[in-house]
């Protein structure tokens, strides 16, 4: 097992140094905190409001935000293994397939996780103004990490299904878009006239937009981390059976 | 060391790979011919465990290759066929991730790049980055990964593809070097390196083997082999022409004239008769004394031997 943890180290470290060789990191890091500001600061009304939250203004923008933004890291994570031809030389290395895949959803979830950490002046500026609730603040960071995983796995899974970048890109886009909108109050809203009440329920219950929810509000739930786990153990393990298929053919 | 059992490969309706059956032994250097689209590239993938086969069973060091993929995994170094790497990774970068995907660690891992780093010329670029280097380094830079870990076995698929004459000529010197204390498969369709490094040869068409032996074996099967050329001043077309037909010994004979030359080649009447046809020519040579510039007995080539038992490339793609 302690051997098992060493390649997933392997691969991940490699794979977040490929980040960091390449300009795509910094140019990442610095559009997400812009567009964070903006949207806190410009959009969310933070000054207006008057209130020492980050709910509302900095936290209810990721789900939006991280729809282009999760995607464009995570696109290339098996499409350049498979265009580049490398995917043959990673797996006939003597490690399992899973550890490639845990390896490389590890790395790109770190590397989300820091441009996460380097929005700390938000709540920098918040605890300055006011005296926002702590725990309202870290139940949130957790939820976007969360959320930005769930993201994640859907675009490893996208792009272990095909070699084109821009294809893996488009595709998760969507489907994360799909997962976002499922739970959003004007779609619910509009099912609720249409569909039977479970039906309405199950579907707001498979969206990210759903579970986000309590998290920004100061509460871990659970069944919200249950949902985000599952999202990105599902996601992971269709990589792995994708995988096998390209391997086959 | 290896065995390869009744292997098939289906893409699709296509066979790729038709019931193919080898062994390789400690010691060996085999060399893997055939056209384009032959199915050399995909019996490789499989037996590095890239890919499963449809169906038959390959085991490497006694490892099954599908039941125990890591532990065989561990005894191989592999060469894709365009030999890829990490382009946004330096070649030491890229060589020190080989070794820590191999297990090794602290002193051994610096010694292994620095070994395989030596062995395949790369110093000069060692802090370049991939994607700056020649095809000639990029091919030498993923042949020092499948060295990285010293493995007893060795598949290189296409080594001196992209080369040019100078690195060819180096990278089979270290295939026969390390031939002698390792396992080596290698896939080509240049012959000349067939009979410079390998012990044996497998010729395979169409997914399946049609020849198995050493060079000499197979050079043996061509047409040509054993037969006696003859090269003299002064003397008819006709005359030479009829009188080494009149050997017991000889079977086709062709004769033309080059210049104020005559040339002339004899095929043995049966094969394996080449010495007795030599010294037959040789006695006629003496007796009607021709003068005479040349004789000598062919031993067969291999490229005629690879003509005629393979068909053409008519695979469209390149598996």
């Amino acid at each position: 097992m302690n051997e098992g943890f060493r390649n997933v180290w392997t691969i991940s470290k490699r794979e977040l140094g490929g980040y960091f060789n390449s300009p795509v990191a910094y140019v990442f890091i610095v559009i997400f905190l812009l567009l964070t500001g903006f949207f806190t600061f410009s959009l969310g009304y933070y000054h207006e409001r008057g209130q020492a939250s980050l709910a509302e203004p900095f936290f209810s923008w990721h789900p939006w935000l991280y729809l282009f933004l999760v995607p464009s890291v995570g696109m290339r994570l098996w499409a350049e293994e498979r265009r580049s031809g490398t995917l043959e030389l990673l797996l006939t290395m003597p490690i399992a397939p899973w550890q490639a895949i845990v390896g490389k959803f590890l790395a790109s979830w770190l590397f989300l996780a820091i441009a996460l950490a380097l929005t700390f002046p938000v709540v920098l500026t918040t605890a300055y103004l006011g005296d926002p609730d702590n725990g309202a603040v870290i139940s949130g960071y957790v939820g976007s990490l969360l959320l930005a995983g769930a993201y994640l796995g859907v675009t490893e899974l996208m792009s272990a299904i095909t070699r084109n970048q821009i294809i893996a890109f488009i595709i998760s886009v969507v489907v994360c878009f799909v997962l976002l909108l499922c739970g959003w109050e004007p779609v619910t809203q509009f099912l609720v006239n249409h569909v039977p009440e479970t039906l309405v329920n199950l579907v707001k219950g498979m969206s990210t937009w759903h579970h986000f929810g309590a998290f920004q509000k100061g509460v871990i739930d659970f069944r919200d981390v249950i949902y985000f786990g599952s999202v990105i153990g599902f996601s992971l393990f269709s990589t792995s059976v994708v995988l096998r298929g390209v391997r086959g053919a | 060391m290896i065995t390869v059992e009744n292997l098939v490969k289906e893409f699709g309706t296509k066979r790729a790979v038709d019931g193919v059956s080898f062994e390789v032994k400690p010691g060996e250097v085999l060399g893997f011919l055939g056209p384009n689209g032959a199915g050399k590239s995909t019996t490789m993938r499989i037996i590095t465990g890239f890919m499963p086969a449809t169906s038959g069973r390959v085991t490497v060091g006694g490892h099954d290759i599908v039941e125990d993929p890591i532990a065989a995994k561990r005894l191989m170094g592999y060469l894709p066929e365009s030999a890829p790497s990490y382009s946004d990774m330096t070649v030491h970068g890229f060589l020190n991730w080989a070794a820590e995907m191999r297990g090794l660690s602290g002193g051994a891992r610096q010694d292994a790049v620095q070994r395989v780093t030596n062995l395949c010329f790369l110093e000069n670029v060692l802090h370049q980055s991939v994607d700056t280097l020649s095809k000639g380094y990029r091919h030498r830079t993923c042949l020092a990964q499948s060295l990285i870990h010293d493995p007893q076995i060795l598949i290189l698929d296409e080594p001196t593809d992209g080369l040019d004459p100078n690195q060819k000529f180096e990278v089979r010197q270290l295939i026969r070097r390390m031939g002698e204390k390792k396992v080596i498969i290698f896939s080509t369709h240049i012959l000349e390196e067939v009979e410079a490094c390998c012990s044996r040869a497998i010729i395979i068409d169409r997914g399946r083997i049609v020849a198995n032996g050493t060079p000499a074996q197979l050079k043996a099967k061509s047409e040509l082999a054993g037969s006696v050329t003859l090269r003299v001043h002064g003397v008819a077309v006709e005359q030479v022409r009829a009188r080494l037909a009149q050997l017991g010994v000889a079977g086709k004979v062709t004769a033309q004239t080059e210049g104020s030359m005559v040339s002339a080649r004899v095929q043995p009447r049966e094969r394996g008769q080449g010495a007795d046809l030599a010294s037959a020519v040789a006695d006629v040579v003496s007796k009607e004394g021709w003068r005479f510039d040349a004789l000598e007995t062919e031993e067969g080539r291999l490229d005629d031997v690879f003509r005629s038992i393979t068909r053409p490339d008519t695979a469209g793609s390149n598996a």
